[in-house]
């Protein structure tokens, strides 16, 4: 286990699915949010991860993963007849975004999977080191 | 005279392995979701007959310092198993690669990184034995 590298490559894991739930979040969150013009209406946001390897003298050093950037869907909006609401634009159209909660649930579950295997990572890193630092006393 | 180096050799070797295997294997699952990330491991038998030497089990001296001179200081016999040791990942021939280019089986890189615990464990009590035996033999009790 040497220094403490394994800790920073779960940790990036856990750091950068955390981004992921976030986004799931924002998006189902936001899901029925309205607007008056399609351009203003809430875009669903998704990560883009990416691994960034390290190295020293030569020798590969781990990669972790980092949030290379958030994206917007570039999704047209759905645009609903509901000319009583304050929203409405001349027309009496809203516009809402066009997220798939199907999709947004199956990605919150696939990022909480991934989260946990990070997690678990670390605390067998943390059993062995301790396991390590006992080393000779019997 | 006993070599202590040479007594701790294969488990500190293996020791040492098995963290830095932990590490890569920690990797591929941190990274179980980046598109285009290729699943690496290290072959670790060839690893550690690397951080032996050329003997194998490091029994051989070949690697050792040659001392010509009676105040030359000798190397440790044997090569060090706690140098660096030159690690060359390879990449996993996947089962089935996802769409987006990934190569992480997340059930089969879990299966490695409980195996690899194990032997880390493993390693540790071998080492743990030796060090009592060492001790009892010190102690004379």
């Amino acid at each position: 286990m040497s220094s403490f590298r394994i800790f920073d490559i779960a940790g990036s894991g856990v750091a950068a699915q955390n981004v992921r739930l976030n986004t799931v979040a924002s998006n189902l969150a936001n899901s029925s949010s309205v607007s008056s013009t399609p351009e203003g209406t809430y875009k669903a946001r998704f990560p883009v991860f990416e691994a960034v390897r390290g190295e020293i003298n030569g020798q590969e050093t781990g990669a972790a993963v980092v949030v290379k950037e958030v994206i917007e869907s570039g999704r047209a909006p759905n645009s609903r007849y509901e000319p009583s609401n304050p929203l409405a634009d001349a027309n009496g159209f809203v516009y809402t975004p066009d997220i798939s909660t199907v999709e947004q649930i199956t990605d919150m579950v696939s990022a909480s999977r991934s989260y946990q295997n990070n997690i678990e990572v670390m605390r067998t890193a943390r059993d062995l080191m301790m396991a390590t630092f006992r080393l000779g006393q019997g | 005279m006993l070599d202590l180096d040479k007594h701790f050799a294969v488990h500190a070797a293996a020791l040492r392995l098995s963290a830095q295997r932990s590490e890569v294997i920690a990797r591929n699952l941190a990274n179980a979701d980046t598109p285009n990330y290729k699943a690496a491991d290290f072959d670790f038998r060839k690893a550690l007959d690397n951080a032996l030497g050329s003997g194998g089990l490091g029994m051989s001296d070949a690697g050792a310092l040659r001392t010509t001179q009676r105040l030359h200081i000798g190397g440790a016999s044997g090569s060090d198993p706690l140098s660096g040791i030159p690690l060359t990942t390879v990449n996993r021939i996947p089962l089935a690669p996802a769409l987006d280019g990934n190569t992480v089986d997340v059930s089969l890189e879990q299966a490695e990184f409980a195996k690899n615990s194990i032997r880390y464990q493993a390693s540790l009590n071998f080492l743990n034995s030796q060090m009592r035996g060492l001790m009892t033999a010190i102690t004379g009790q």
